[in-house]
Protein backbone atom coordinates (compact mmCIF):
# COMPACT_ATOMS: atom_id res chain seq x y z
CA UNK A 1 0.00 0.00 0.00
CA UNK A 2 2.89 2.14 0.57
CA UNK A 3 4.33 1.04 -2.67
CA UNK A 4 1.75 3.04 -4.59
CA UNK A 5 2.99 6.37 -3.05
CA UNK A 6 6.34 5.54 -4.29
CA UNK A 7 8.12 6.30 -7.60
CA UNK A 8 7.94 3.45 -10.09
CA UNK A 9 10.78 1.36 -9.89
CA UNK A 10 13.06 1.40 -12.59
CA UNK A 11 13.70 -2.16 -14.44
CA UNK A 12 14.73 -3.80 -17.44
CA UNK A 13 13.02 -5.87 -19.66
CA UNK A 14 13.82 -9.14 -18.90
CA UNK A 15 13.11 -8.28 -15.58
CA UNK A 16 9.52 -7.20 -16.90
CA UNK A 17 9.41 -10.70 -18.18
CA UNK A 18 10.27 -12.70 -15.51
CA UNK A 19 8.03 -10.54 -13.30
CA UNK A 20 4.96 -11.13 -15.44
CA UNK A 21 5.54 -14.73 -16.43
CA UNK A 22 5.52 -15.41 -12.62
CA UNK A 23 2.66 -13.72 -12.46
CA UNK A 24 0.76 -16.37 -14.50
CA UNK A 25 1.76 -19.07 -12.28
CA UNK A 26 -0.60 -20.35 -9.72
CA UNK A 27 0.32 -22.56 -5.96
CA UNK A 28 0.36 -26.01 -6.38
CA UNK A 29 1.19 -26.19 -10.12
CA UNK A 30 4.54 -28.36 -11.12
CA UNK A 31 6.39 -26.09 -13.79
CA UNK A 32 9.05 -27.73 -16.07
CA UNK A 33 11.39 -24.79 -16.26
CA UNK A 34 14.25 -23.62 -18.31
CA UNK A 35 17.25 -21.75 -17.01
CA UNK A 36 17.17 -17.92 -17.38
CA UNK A 37 13.55 -16.21 -17.55
CA UNK A 38 11.52 -19.39 -16.80
CA UNK A 39 13.67 -20.17 -13.82
CA UNK A 40 13.52 -16.32 -12.20
CA UNK A 41 10.17 -16.59 -13.24
CA UNK A 42 9.12 -20.26 -11.48
CA UNK A 43 11.49 -19.08 -8.42
CA UNK A 44 9.93 -15.27 -8.12
CA UNK A 45 6.13 -17.27 -7.95
CA UNK A 46 7.60 -19.41 -5.22
CA UNK A 47 8.88 -16.42 -3.25
CA UNK A 48 5.15 -14.96 -3.80
CA UNK A 49 1.83 -15.69 -4.40
CA UNK A 50 3.05 -19.91 -5.27
CA UNK A 51 5.05 -21.47 -2.34
CA UNK A 52 3.89 -24.66 -3.48
CA UNK A 53 4.75 -24.66 -7.13
CA UNK A 54 7.22 -27.21 -7.99
CA UNK A 55 9.98 -26.58 -10.45
CA UNK A 56 10.69 -29.72 -12.69
CA UNK A 57 14.58 -29.62 -14.30
CA UNK A 58 14.90 -31.55 -17.97
CA UNK A 59 18.64 -32.20 -16.07
CA UNK A 60 16.16 -34.85 -13.89
CA UNK A 61 15.67 -32.74 -10.66
CA UNK A 62 12.09 -32.52 -8.85
CA UNK A 63 11.43 -29.55 -6.37
CA UNK A 64 14.70 -27.42 -6.45
CA UNK A 65 15.56 -24.14 -4.48
CA UNK A 66 18.01 -22.04 -6.48
CA UNK A 67 20.86 -20.23 -4.03
CA UNK A 68 21.00 -16.58 -4.50
CA UNK A 69 23.76 -15.69 -6.95
CA UNK A 70 24.61 -19.47 -8.06
CA UNK A 71 22.29 -19.46 -11.31
CA UNK A 72 22.76 -22.39 -12.69
CA UNK A 73 24.42 -22.35 -16.92
CA UNK A 74 21.69 -25.36 -17.75
CA UNK A 75 19.36 -27.57 -16.26
CA UNK A 76 22.35 -30.26 -15.60
CA UNK A 77 24.47 -28.97 -13.62
CA UNK A 78 24.51 -29.87 -9.51
CA UNK A 79 23.38 -26.07 -8.77
CA UNK A 80 20.27 -27.55 -10.30
CA UNK A 81 19.67 -30.05 -7.40
CA UNK A 82 19.79 -28.26 -4.08
CA UNK A 83 17.66 -28.72 -1.48
CA UNK A 84 15.93 -30.82 -4.40
CA UNK A 85 12.81 -33.90 -3.28
CA UNK A 86 14.43 -36.07 -5.85
CA UNK A 87 16.90 -36.53 -8.13
CA UNK A 88 15.95 -39.06 -11.73
CA UNK A 89 17.42 -39.61 -14.66
CA UNK A 90 16.64 -37.31 -17.67
CA UNK A 91 14.21 -39.81 -19.69
CA UNK A 92 11.95 -39.95 -16.64
CA UNK A 93 11.69 -36.45 -15.42
CA UNK A 94 10.38 -36.07 -18.90
CA UNK A 95 8.31 -39.08 -18.96
CA UNK A 96 6.65 -37.16 -15.96
CA UNK A 97 5.35 -34.99 -18.88
CA UNK A 98 3.84 -37.90 -20.75
CA UNK A 99 2.65 -39.35 -17.92
CA UNK A 100 0.48 -36.01 -17.12
CA UNK A 101 1.68 -34.61 -13.55
CA UNK A 102 3.11 -31.57 -15.28
CA UNK A 103 1.07 -28.38 -15.26
CA UNK A 104 2.80 -25.84 -17.62
CA UNK A 105 6.01 -26.08 -19.54
CA UNK A 106 8.15 -22.70 -19.49
CA UNK A 107 10.52 -21.88 -21.77
CA UNK A 108 12.18 -18.76 -23.77
CA UNK A 109 11.97 -18.56 -27.49
CA UNK A 110 14.12 -17.94 -30.97
CA UNK A 111 11.26 -17.41 -33.36
CA UNK A 112 7.42 -17.81 -33.10
CA UNK A 113 4.76 -17.94 -35.38
CA UNK A 114 0.92 -16.64 -35.00
CA UNK A 115 -0.28 -19.99 -34.50
CA UNK A 116 2.56 -20.31 -31.42
CA UNK A 117 4.89 -22.49 -33.24
CA UNK A 118 8.33 -22.30 -31.74
CA UNK A 119 11.89 -22.85 -34.18
CA UNK A 120 14.99 -23.27 -32.22
CA UNK A 121 16.51 -25.29 -35.24
CA UNK A 122 17.21 -23.82 -38.45
CA UNK A 123 17.08 -20.54 -39.66
CA UNK A 124 16.27 -20.40 -43.13
CA UNK A 125 15.55 -23.28 -45.35
CA UNK A 126 16.56 -26.83 -43.08
CA UNK A 127 18.36 -27.97 -46.04
CA UNK A 128 20.60 -25.06 -46.30
CA UNK A 129 20.23 -22.94 -43.29
CA UNK A 130 21.45 -19.40 -42.40
CA UNK A 131 21.86 -20.49 -39.07
CA UNK A 132 22.04 -23.83 -37.46
CA UNK A 133 20.97 -23.39 -34.02
CA UNK A 134 21.35 -25.47 -30.78
CA UNK A 135 17.83 -27.31 -31.68
CA UNK A 136 15.10 -28.41 -29.86
CA UNK A 137 16.59 -29.77 -26.62
CA UNK A 138 13.71 -31.09 -24.49
CA UNK A 139 11.30 -28.07 -26.25
CA UNK A 140 9.77 -30.35 -28.59
CA UNK A 141 8.93 -32.74 -26.14
CA UNK A 142 7.22 -29.99 -23.36
CA UNK A 143 5.54 -28.57 -26.07
CA UNK A 144 4.28 -31.87 -27.33
CA UNK A 145 2.78 -32.64 -23.65
CA UNK A 146 1.62 -29.84 -21.42
CA UNK A 147 0.73 -26.18 -21.70
CA UNK A 148 3.12 -23.87 -22.47
CA UNK A 149 4.46 -20.48 -21.59
CA UNK A 150 6.68 -18.56 -23.58
CA UNK A 151 8.67 -15.55 -22.62
CA UNK A 152 10.89 -13.86 -25.45
CA UNK A 153 11.55 -10.28 -26.91
CA UNK A 154 9.29 -9.11 -28.95
CA UNK A 155 10.65 -8.41 -32.73
CA UNK A 156 9.44 -8.51 -36.05
CA UNK A 157 12.13 -10.64 -37.13
CA UNK A 158 10.89 -13.44 -34.24
CA UNK A 159 7.40 -13.13 -34.32
CA UNK A 160 6.81 -13.84 -37.69
CA UNK A 161 3.84 -15.20 -40.00
CA UNK A 162 5.37 -18.88 -40.16
CA UNK A 163 8.13 -20.10 -38.74
CA UNK A 164 11.01 -21.81 -41.07
CA UNK A 165 10.90 -24.76 -39.24
CA UNK A 166 9.11 -26.01 -36.04
CA UNK A 167 10.66 -27.36 -33.25
CA UNK A 168 8.66 -27.20 -30.65
CA UNK A 169 4.58 -27.69 -31.51
CA UNK A 170 2.26 -25.08 -30.56
CA UNK A 171 -1.16 -24.87 -32.34
CA UNK A 172 0.31 -25.87 -35.84
CA UNK A 173 -1.91 -24.39 -38.85
CA UNK A 174 -4.53 -23.86 -36.48
CA UNK A 175 -8.06 -24.51 -35.34
CA UNK A 176 -7.71 -28.80 -34.54
CA UNK A 177 -4.98 -29.30 -36.41
CA UNK A 178 -2.67 -29.97 -33.23
CA UNK A 179 -5.35 -33.15 -31.95
CA UNK A 180 -5.35 -34.08 -35.29
CA UNK A 181 -1.65 -34.80 -35.70
CA UNK A 182 -1.70 -36.80 -32.90
CA UNK A 183 -1.03 -34.30 -29.68
CA UNK A 184 -4.68 -33.83 -27.99
CA UNK A 185 -2.61 -32.79 -25.15
CA UNK A 186 -1.33 -28.98 -24.10
CA UNK A 187 -0.67 -26.30 -26.47
CA UNK A 188 0.87 -22.80 -26.46
CA UNK A 189 -0.99 -21.09 -23.51
CA UNK A 190 0.93 -17.14 -23.14
CA UNK A 191 2.96 -15.38 -24.73
CA UNK A 192 4.76 -13.35 -22.68
CA UNK A 193 7.24 -10.16 -23.77
CA UNK A 194 8.75 -6.94 -23.25
CA UNK A 195 5.20 -5.11 -24.79
CA UNK A 196 2.73 -7.74 -24.34
CA UNK A 197 0.76 -10.46 -22.91
CA UNK A 198 -0.77 -13.16 -25.50
CA UNK A 199 -2.66 -15.99 -25.87
CA UNK A 200 -4.41 -17.98 -28.89
CA UNK A 201 -8.22 -17.77 -29.87
CA UNK A 202 -9.79 -20.64 -28.84
CA UNK A 203 -11.58 -21.23 -32.14
CA UNK A 204 -8.75 -20.04 -34.65
CA UNK A 205 -5.58 -20.26 -32.41
CA UNK A 206 -4.68 -17.24 -34.16
CA UNK A 207 -2.33 -15.12 -31.43
CA UNK A 208 -4.26 -12.56 -29.92
CA UNK A 209 -3.08 -10.12 -27.71
CA UNK A 210 -4.62 -9.96 -24.08
CA UNK A 211 -2.52 -7.39 -22.15
CA UNK A 212 -0.70 -4.52 -23.02
CA UNK A 213 2.61 -3.73 -20.95
CA UNK A 214 2.91 -0.35 -18.64
CA UNK A 215 3.86 2.35 -21.51
CA UNK A 216 3.19 0.39 -24.59
CA UNK A 217 0.33 1.45 -27.28
CA UNK A 218 -1.50 -1.21 -29.58
CA UNK A 219 0.46 -0.19 -32.80
CA UNK A 220 3.27 -0.19 -31.46
CA UNK A 221 2.51 -4.37 -30.53
CA UNK A 222 1.27 -4.41 -34.14
CA UNK A 223 4.65 -2.99 -35.38
CA UNK A 224 7.35 -5.07 -33.87
CA UNK A 225 5.27 -8.67 -34.69
CA UNK A 226 5.47 -9.97 -38.72
CA UNK A 227 1.85 -11.16 -38.85
CA UNK A 228 -1.61 -9.80 -38.02
CA UNK A 229 -2.31 -9.95 -34.41
CA UNK A 230 -6.07 -9.99 -32.91
CA UNK A 231 -6.63 -8.08 -29.98
CA UNK A 232 -8.74 -8.99 -27.35
CA UNK A 233 -12.23 -6.89 -26.96
CA UNK A 234 -10.89 -5.96 -23.19
CA UNK A 235 -7.56 -5.44 -23.10
CA UNK A 236 -5.71 -5.91 -19.71
CA UNK A 237 -3.68 -3.24 -18.79
CA UNK A 238 -0.44 -4.94 -17.22
CA UNK A 239 0.35 -3.93 -13.75
CA UNK A 240 4.03 -2.80 -13.89
CA UNK A 241 6.59 -4.74 -11.23
CA UNK A 242 6.48 -3.85 -8.13
CA UNK A 243 9.60 -3.18 -6.26
CA UNK A 244 9.55 -6.22 -3.98
CA UNK A 245 9.33 -8.50 -7.46
CA UNK A 246 12.32 -6.64 -8.55
CA UNK A 247 14.13 -7.28 -5.14
CA UNK A 248 14.03 -10.63 -5.36
CA UNK A 249 15.17 -11.02 -8.79
CA UNK A 250 18.15 -9.18 -8.66
CA UNK A 251 18.72 -11.19 -4.99
CA UNK A 252 18.23 -14.18 -7.65
CA UNK A 253 20.52 -12.90 -10.38
CA UNK A 254 22.55 -10.20 -8.59
CA UNK A 255 25.32 -10.22 -11.42
CA UNK A 256 22.45 -9.68 -14.34
CA UNK A 257 23.44 -13.23 -16.16
CA UNK A 258 19.38 -13.03 -16.85
CA UNK A 259 18.29 -9.87 -16.66
CA UNK A 260 20.60 -7.67 -18.21
CA UNK B 1 21.45 -45.67 -45.14
CA UNK B 2 18.20 -47.67 -45.27
CA UNK B 3 16.17 -47.18 -42.29
CA UNK B 4 16.08 -50.53 -40.97
CA UNK B 5 19.88 -50.71 -41.17
CA UNK B 6 19.60 -47.71 -38.19
CA UNK B 7 18.42 -50.60 -35.29
CA UNK B 8 20.87 -53.55 -34.53
CA UNK B 9 19.93 -56.97 -35.37
CA UNK B 10 18.54 -59.00 -32.68
CA UNK B 11 20.52 -61.82 -33.20
CA UNK B 12 23.73 -59.49 -33.79
CA UNK B 13 23.06 -58.06 -30.31
CA UNK B 14 22.64 -61.30 -28.34
CA UNK B 15 25.99 -62.66 -30.37
CA UNK B 16 28.13 -59.69 -29.63
CA UNK B 17 26.95 -60.06 -25.84
CA UNK B 18 27.30 -63.34 -25.77
CA UNK B 19 31.10 -63.14 -26.92
CA UNK B 20 32.14 -60.81 -24.11
CA UNK B 21 33.84 -61.89 -21.35
CA UNK B 22 31.55 -61.14 -18.52
CA UNK B 23 33.39 -62.82 -15.51
CA UNK B 24 34.27 -60.94 -12.56
CA UNK B 25 37.34 -59.61 -13.80
CA UNK B 26 39.66 -56.16 -13.50
CA UNK B 27 39.99 -54.31 -16.38
CA UNK B 28 41.75 -51.25 -14.86
CA UNK B 29 44.19 -49.71 -17.55
CA UNK B 30 45.51 -46.34 -18.88
CA UNK B 31 43.54 -44.01 -20.88
CA UNK B 32 45.63 -44.75 -23.68
CA UNK B 33 44.99 -48.49 -23.79
CA UNK B 34 41.48 -47.42 -23.30
CA UNK B 35 41.65 -45.07 -26.65
CA UNK B 36 43.10 -48.19 -28.66
CA UNK B 37 39.61 -49.97 -27.55
CA UNK B 38 37.68 -47.63 -30.17
CA UNK B 39 37.70 -48.17 -33.65
CA UNK B 40 37.35 -45.52 -36.67
CA UNK B 41 33.93 -45.31 -37.29
CA UNK B 42 31.83 -46.80 -34.19
CA UNK B 43 29.00 -45.25 -32.90
CA UNK B 44 30.28 -43.82 -29.90
CA UNK B 45 27.63 -42.71 -26.99
CA UNK B 46 28.63 -39.77 -24.44
CA UNK B 47 27.60 -39.96 -20.82
CA UNK B 48 26.51 -37.15 -18.56
CA UNK B 49 24.93 -34.20 -20.00
CA UNK B 50 26.02 -30.30 -21.39
CA UNK B 51 28.79 -29.58 -18.61
CA UNK B 52 28.43 -32.43 -16.27
CA UNK B 53 30.00 -35.56 -16.30
CA UNK B 54 31.43 -35.36 -19.59
CA UNK B 55 33.83 -38.23 -20.06
CA UNK B 56 36.50 -35.21 -20.87
CA UNK B 57 39.76 -37.07 -20.93
CA UNK B 58 38.31 -40.19 -22.68
CA UNK B 59 37.49 -37.93 -25.01
CA UNK B 60 40.84 -35.86 -25.22
CA UNK B 61 42.71 -38.92 -25.27
CA UNK B 62 40.41 -40.04 -28.49
CA UNK B 63 41.13 -37.04 -30.06
CA UNK B 64 44.56 -37.29 -29.31
CA UNK B 65 44.68 -40.80 -30.89
CA UNK B 66 42.96 -39.25 -33.77
CA UNK B 67 40.08 -41.48 -34.37
CA UNK B 68 38.16 -40.95 -37.29
CA UNK B 69 34.76 -40.60 -38.79
CA UNK B 70 33.30 -41.31 -34.82
CA UNK B 71 29.30 -41.40 -34.95
CA UNK B 72 28.41 -39.45 -31.25
CA UNK B 73 25.68 -39.22 -29.76
CA UNK B 74 24.75 -37.56 -26.60
CA UNK B 75 21.67 -36.57 -24.97
CA UNK B 76 22.93 -32.49 -25.04
CA UNK B 77 26.28 -31.60 -26.85
CA UNK B 78 28.39 -29.12 -25.49
CA UNK B 79 32.16 -27.90 -25.77
CA UNK B 80 33.04 -31.81 -26.35
CA UNK B 81 31.19 -31.72 -29.36
CA UNK B 82 33.36 -28.49 -31.26
CA UNK B 83 35.79 -30.48 -30.15
CA UNK B 84 35.33 -33.68 -32.01
CA UNK B 85 34.31 -31.57 -34.65
CA UNK B 86 36.78 -29.80 -35.32
CA UNK B 87 39.72 -32.04 -34.13
CA UNK B 88 38.21 -34.42 -37.53
CA UNK B 89 37.72 -37.39 -35.16
CA UNK B 90 33.20 -37.27 -35.60
CA UNK B 91 31.57 -36.02 -38.28
CA UNK B 92 27.88 -36.94 -37.40
CA UNK B 93 26.55 -35.76 -33.90
CA UNK B 94 23.22 -37.16 -32.95
CA UNK B 95 21.88 -35.32 -30.38
CA UNK B 96 18.58 -32.88 -28.92
CA UNK B 97 20.86 -30.06 -28.33
CA UNK B 98 24.24 -28.91 -29.71
CA UNK B 99 26.05 -25.87 -28.12
CA UNK B 100 28.30 -25.01 -25.45
CA UNK B 101 25.56 -23.51 -22.92
CA UNK B 102 22.79 -21.17 -23.53
CA UNK B 103 24.92 -17.99 -21.67
CA UNK B 104 27.96 -18.26 -24.21
CA UNK B 105 25.37 -18.39 -27.17
CA UNK B 106 24.93 -20.53 -30.74
CA UNK B 107 27.93 -22.94 -30.73
CA UNK B 108 30.12 -21.12 -33.76
CA UNK B 109 31.76 -24.69 -34.83
CA UNK B 110 28.68 -26.31 -34.76
CA UNK B 111 27.54 -23.54 -37.16
CA UNK B 112 30.74 -23.92 -39.17
CA UNK B 113 30.44 -27.39 -39.52
CA UNK B 114 27.02 -28.22 -39.95
CA UNK B 115 25.92 -24.94 -42.50
CA UNK B 116 29.19 -25.88 -44.78
CA UNK B 117 28.04 -29.45 -44.64
CA UNK B 118 30.80 -30.89 -43.66
CA UNK B 119 29.19 -32.75 -40.82
CA UNK B 120 25.94 -33.81 -40.14
CA UNK B 121 23.97 -32.82 -36.42
CA UNK B 122 21.26 -34.88 -36.73
CA UNK B 123 18.47 -33.61 -33.87
CA UNK B 124 16.17 -35.68 -31.81
CA UNK B 125 14.14 -34.36 -29.24
CA UNK B 126 15.60 -34.55 -25.84
CA UNK B 127 12.70 -37.45 -24.73
CA UNK B 128 13.25 -39.38 -27.40
CA UNK B 129 17.41 -39.78 -27.50
CA UNK B 130 16.68 -41.08 -23.89
CA UNK B 131 13.72 -43.75 -25.20
CA UNK B 132 16.46 -44.55 -27.71
CA UNK B 133 18.80 -45.63 -25.60
CA UNK B 134 16.50 -46.87 -23.28
CA UNK B 135 14.57 -49.79 -26.17
CA UNK B 136 18.56 -50.00 -26.90
CA UNK B 137 18.42 -51.36 -22.62
CA UNK B 138 15.58 -52.93 -23.06
CA UNK B 139 16.55 -55.26 -25.98
CA UNK B 140 13.98 -54.40 -27.91
CA UNK B 141 14.04 -52.60 -31.51
CA UNK B 142 12.01 -49.70 -30.70
CA UNK B 143 9.86 -48.00 -28.69
CA UNK B 144 6.25 -45.91 -28.92
CA UNK B 145 5.83 -42.65 -27.68
CA UNK B 146 3.72 -39.52 -27.59
CA UNK B 147 6.34 -36.87 -28.74
CA UNK B 148 7.94 -35.67 -32.13
CA UNK B 149 4.61 -35.73 -33.52
CA UNK B 150 3.52 -33.29 -35.99
CA UNK B 151 6.46 -31.33 -35.65
CA UNK B 152 9.50 -30.72 -38.51
CA UNK B 153 11.92 -32.15 -35.84
CA UNK B 154 10.11 -35.51 -36.05
CA UNK B 155 9.64 -34.99 -39.82
CA UNK B 156 13.25 -34.53 -40.52
CA UNK B 157 13.57 -38.01 -39.22
CA UNK B 158 11.18 -39.57 -40.79
CA UNK B 159 13.10 -41.85 -42.32
CA UNK B 160 14.49 -43.40 -39.80
CA UNK B 161 11.32 -43.04 -37.26
CA UNK B 162 7.76 -44.51 -37.57
CA UNK B 163 4.21 -44.01 -36.39
CA UNK B 164 1.58 -46.07 -35.51
CA UNK B 165 -2.22 -46.32 -34.30
CA UNK B 166 -2.25 -48.06 -31.34
CA UNK B 167 -4.01 -50.89 -31.33
CA UNK B 168 -5.39 -51.25 -27.91
CA UNK B 169 -6.87 -47.68 -27.89
CA UNK B 170 -6.36 -46.29 -31.91
CA UNK B 171 -4.27 -43.32 -30.77
CA UNK B 172 -1.06 -41.82 -33.20
CA UNK B 173 1.95 -43.14 -31.62
CA UNK B 174 5.42 -42.25 -33.00
CA UNK B 175 7.92 -45.14 -33.04
CA UNK B 176 11.46 -44.33 -32.07
CA UNK B 177 14.01 -46.84 -33.22
CA UNK B 178 16.54 -48.64 -30.49
CA UNK B 179 20.23 -47.15 -30.08
CA UNK B 180 22.44 -49.67 -29.02
CA UNK B 181 26.45 -47.75 -29.72
CA UNK B 182 29.19 -49.71 -30.51
CA UNK B 183 30.30 -48.01 -27.08
CA UNK B 184 30.09 -45.70 -24.30
CA UNK B 185 32.07 -43.39 -22.80
CA UNK B 186 30.42 -42.78 -18.75
CA UNK B 187 32.54 -40.79 -16.08
CA UNK B 188 31.72 -41.79 -12.33
CA UNK B 189 32.78 -40.51 -9.11
CA UNK B 190 33.80 -43.88 -8.11
CA UNK B 191 34.14 -48.05 -9.32
CA UNK B 192 35.78 -51.14 -8.12
CA UNK B 193 38.36 -52.61 -10.86
CA UNK B 194 36.18 -55.16 -12.08
CA UNK B 195 33.51 -52.08 -13.13
CA UNK B 196 30.83 -52.08 -10.66
CA UNK B 197 30.26 -48.06 -10.67
CA UNK B 198 28.32 -45.78 -8.85
CA UNK B 199 27.83 -42.23 -8.96
CA UNK B 200 26.14 -39.69 -7.04
CA UNK B 201 24.10 -36.61 -8.47
CA UNK B 202 22.03 -36.24 -11.48
CA UNK B 203 22.00 -39.82 -13.70
CA UNK B 204 21.13 -38.40 -17.17
CA UNK B 205 20.98 -41.08 -18.94
CA UNK B 206 23.82 -43.07 -18.15
CA UNK B 207 22.91 -46.08 -16.98
CA UNK B 208 20.34 -46.53 -20.00
CA UNK B 209 23.64 -45.56 -22.46
CA UNK B 210 25.60 -48.34 -20.48
CA UNK B 211 23.28 -50.96 -21.05
CA UNK B 212 22.56 -50.28 -24.59
CA UNK B 213 26.19 -50.36 -25.58
CA UNK B 214 27.87 -52.93 -26.79
CA UNK B 215 31.11 -51.88 -24.62
CA UNK B 216 30.99 -49.20 -21.61
CA UNK B 217 34.59 -47.57 -20.87
CA UNK B 218 34.39 -46.53 -17.20
CA UNK B 219 36.60 -43.25 -16.62
CA UNK B 220 36.16 -42.64 -12.38
CA UNK B 221 37.42 -40.17 -9.78
CA UNK B 222 38.71 -42.81 -7.92
CA UNK B 223 38.69 -47.01 -7.59
CA UNK B 224 37.47 -48.03 -4.73
CA UNK B 225 38.04 -51.72 -3.11
CA UNK B 226 35.06 -54.36 -4.49
CA UNK B 227 34.62 -54.30 -0.32
CA UNK B 228 33.24 -50.76 -0.17
CA UNK B 229 30.56 -51.64 -3.51
CA UNK B 230 29.71 -55.17 -1.62
CA UNK B 231 28.73 -52.49 1.54
CA UNK B 232 26.35 -50.83 -0.40
CA UNK B 233 25.56 -52.38 -3.37
CA UNK B 234 22.08 -50.51 -3.73
CA UNK B 235 24.08 -47.55 -4.05
CA UNK B 236 25.64 -49.26 -7.71
CA UNK B 237 24.20 -48.13 -11.13
CA UNK B 238 26.41 -50.07 -13.88
CA UNK B 239 27.04 -53.78 -13.41
CA UNK B 240 30.63 -55.27 -13.70
CA UNK B 241 29.95 -57.12 -16.24
CA UNK B 242 28.74 -54.61 -18.61
CA UNK B 243 32.17 -52.62 -18.34
CA UNK B 244 35.15 -53.11 -20.54
CA UNK B 245 37.82 -50.79 -19.37
CA UNK B 246 38.42 -48.74 -16.01
CA UNK B 247 40.71 -45.54 -15.75
CA UNK B 248 40.98 -43.77 -13.18
CA UNK B 249 41.01 -40.06 -13.87
CA UNK B 250 41.19 -37.60 -10.87
CA UNK B 251 39.06 -34.24 -12.30
CA UNK B 252 38.38 -36.39 -15.49
CA UNK B 253 35.82 -34.17 -16.42
CA UNK B 254 37.65 -30.99 -16.60
CA UNK B 255 36.85 -27.96 -17.42
CA UNK B 256 33.27 -29.51 -17.22
CA UNK B 257 31.84 -30.57 -13.68
CA UNK B 258 31.58 -33.55 -11.67
CA UNK B 259 28.99 -33.68 -8.75
CA UNK B 260 30.13 -32.82 -5.73
CA UNK B 261 33.81 -32.88 -6.58
CA UNK B 262 33.96 -29.72 -9.04
CA UNK B 263 31.91 -27.37 -10.67
CA UNK B 264 32.60 -26.33 -14.05
CA UNK B 265 35.78 -24.11 -14.42
CA UNK B 266 34.16 -21.38 -15.75
CA UNK B 267 37.22 -18.99 -16.46
CA UNK B 268 37.97 -22.14 -18.55
CA UNK B 269 35.15 -22.06 -20.15
CA UNK B 270 34.42 -18.31 -21.00
CA UNK B 271 37.96 -18.30 -22.15
CA UNK B 272 37.56 -20.77 -24.60
CA UNK B 273 34.30 -19.15 -25.90
CA UNK B 274 36.49 -16.28 -26.54
CA UNK B 275 38.99 -17.67 -28.95
CA UNK B 276 36.33 -19.56 -30.50
CA UNK B 277 34.03 -16.11 -31.25
CA UNK B 278 37.37 -14.53 -32.47
CA UNK B 279 38.35 -17.07 -34.96
CA UNK B 280 35.75 -20.14 -34.99
CA UNK B 281 37.84 -23.15 -36.39
CA UNK B 282 41.12 -21.92 -35.95
CA UNK B 283 40.57 -20.65 -32.48
CA UNK B 284 39.77 -24.13 -31.77
CA UNK B 285 42.39 -25.67 -33.65
CA UNK B 286 44.93 -23.65 -31.68
CA UNK B 287 43.14 -24.96 -28.74
CA UNK B 288 42.91 -28.27 -29.35
CA UNK B 289 47.17 -27.70 -30.10
CA UNK B 290 47.67 -26.40 -26.51
CA UNK B 291 45.30 -27.62 -24.26
CA UNK B 292 45.52 -31.68 -25.98
CA UNK B 293 48.07 -32.27 -28.28
CA UNK B 294 50.83 -30.50 -26.81
CA UNK B 295 50.02 -31.16 -22.66
CA UNK B 296 52.29 -34.23 -21.80
CA UNK B 297 49.44 -36.15 -20.10
CA UNK B 298 46.58 -35.66 -18.35
CA UNK B 299 47.71 -33.94 -15.43
CA UNK B 300 49.78 -32.05 -17.42
CA UNK B 301 46.32 -30.72 -19.19
CA UNK B 302 45.24 -29.69 -15.99
CA UNK B 303 48.66 -27.74 -14.98
CA UNK B 304 47.57 -25.71 -17.69
CA UNK B 305 43.71 -25.17 -16.34
CA UNK B 306 46.07 -23.84 -13.46
CA UNK B 307 45.81 -25.01 -10.04
CA UNK B 308 44.02 -21.80 -8.83
CA UNK B 309 40.80 -22.58 -11.27
CA UNK B 310 40.95 -25.98 -9.80
CA UNK B 311 41.01 -25.10 -6.35
CA UNK B 312 38.23 -22.72 -6.86
CA UNK B 313 35.90 -25.03 -9.34
CA UNK B 314 36.48 -28.61 -6.48
CA UNK B 315 35.56 -25.80 -3.55
CA UNK B 316 32.51 -24.96 -5.28
CA UNK B 317 31.76 -28.63 -6.38
CA UNK B 318 32.34 -29.92 -2.72
CA UNK B 319 29.88 -27.36 -1.03
CA UNK B 320 27.48 -29.60 -2.16
CA UNK B 321 28.22 -31.36 1.06
CA UNK B 322 27.96 -28.52 2.96
CA UNK B 323 24.63 -28.97 4.24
Amino acid sequence: MTEEAQPAPHYTASELLAVMASRLLRDGQIVFAGVGVPLLAATLAQRSHAPHLTILFEGGTIGPFIVPGQLPPSTNEQRCTRRANMVLPITDVLLLLQRGYVDVGFMGGAQIDKFGNLNSSFIGDADNPQIRLPGSGGGNDISSLTDMIVAMKHEKRRFVEKVDFITSPGWLAGQRTRAERGLPYGGMWRVVTDLAIMGFDRDSREMKVLGLNPGVSREQVADNTGFKLMFAENLERVEPPRQRELEVLRELDPERLYTA
Amino acid sequence: MSSTAQVAPYSELRRATLARDRGLREKVMSLEAAAQLVRDGEHVAIGGCTLSRTPMAMIWALIRAQKKNLVISRSITSTEGDLLLASGVSNHVITSWFSQGIVWGVSKIMRHFTERKLARFEEWSHMSMGLRYRAGAMGIPFIPSRSMLGSDVGERVMEQMRSMTCPFTGEQLTLLPALNPDLALIHVQRCDAFGNAQFDGLQFMDIDIAMAAKRVILTTERIISNEQIRRVPDLTRIPFFAVEAVVEVPIGCAPHECYGVYEPFFGALDDYARRVARAPVSGCRQYLEEYYFSAKSWPDYLSKLGLDAMLDACRRGRSVHND
